[in-house]
């Protein structure tokens, strides 16, 4: 999954947020690029102001450097690290929220080490779907739910799609330590979302 | 399957994972998020896709898992929805900055 970054840049294509030569005006790449690096601040910080003050320190930072910039990588990845590490650095200094343990959402496994969890059967769903406004809203929900030390792993893994070695150098922990609150949040939010998967609405 | 049945079906996968070639429901958890970026080695992978074929509470489990899963990465293509709601003062801001000194 590591080797997943061009697909990232793909989808950021695909919505006409493409590549803009490093020799482009300045103005071009910010209104090309600003409404996808709102939303990556706004889900690592989730407040829609400090969201925008994030992307601001993030273009100040990105235009101070765009003449250095080498295209070793492709300018939307160089710019989507930038304003990772903006919105990072300000979620330090947030209160802390979010700290009660995750443990109640992790799977129970009897003495014999067999799943005790009560199973279910998954409907069919479409792309289409998970794609729809009120799947989005009930995702970002549950999400924000999760206990914060493991949702920012998941969102900067599973939705930003940085690499394992990315996300453990940003968090400043192990990769190892990385996997195991990647998979655990995962578990969490499974079972968070398990009401609306009986109910066959996800 | 009512409580007592699976608790009954429990009891039996007890004693079957601990035959050798097996592992047990707690194992197989910890296996997923290798086994999904396909980096299992071939020995765990013959463990893990046996578990899955005895199990059908971790082939259940493992499904509701993958389609939590697929509705995270669907979030990723939710900026498009905010394409039009970017605040304009904030795009003046940016620019009008650009010409100024360094903050730092
Ligand atoms: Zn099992």
């Amino acid at each position: 999954m590591d080797g997943k970054s061009p697909d990232k840049d793909q989808r950021r294509d695909l919505h006409g947020t493409s590549f803009v030569a490093p020799d482009g005006e300045f103005e071009d790449i910010v209104r090309g690029n600003i409404a996808w690096m709102l939303a990556v601040a706004r889900r690592i910080l989730r407040d829609p102001s400090m969201a925008e003050d994030a992307v601001q320190l993030a273009f100040a930072k990105i235009h101070r450097k765009l003449e250095g910039f080498e295209g070793k990588s492709r300018l939307s990845t160089w710019m989507h690290r930038i304003v990772v590490n903006e919105a990072l650095m300000m979620l330090r200094k947030q209160k802390r929220e979010n700290v009660h343990p995750i443990d109640p959402l992790l799977p129970e496994f009897d003495a014999n080490g067999c799943r005790v969890d009560d199973p279910f059967t998954v409907s069919e769903t479409s792309e289409d779907q998970l794609q729809s406004r009120q799947v989005r809203e009930i995702m970002k929900e549950k999400i924000d739910e999760l206990p914060e030390p493991y949702r920012i792993v998941l969102v900067l893994r599973d939705i930003e799609e940085m690499p394992t070695s990315d996300v453990a150098e940003a968090l400043e922990m192990s990769e190892a330590n990385v996997k195991v609150r990647l998979h655990r949040a995962r578990a969490a939010l499974k079972k968070l979302l398990e009401p609306m998967m009986r109910g066959g609405a996800l | 399957m009512s409580k007592s049945g699976r608790t009954m079906t429990r009891r039996m996968h007890g004693v079957l994972f601990k035959f050798p070639g097996m592992i047990t429901c707690n194992e197989f958890e910890d296996f997923i998020l290798v086994y999904l970026e396909d980096e299992l080695p071939p020995a765990k992978k013959r463990l893990f896709e046996l578990h899955l074929k005895v199990c059908k509470s971790c082939r259940l489990y493992l499904a509701a898992y993958r389609r939590t899963l697929a509705a995270t990465k669907a979030l990723q293509k939710d900026y498009d929805a905010l394409e039009e709601t970017v605040p304009q003062d904030l795009i003046e801001a940016i620019l009008a900055t650009k010409d100024d000194k360094p903050p730092r």
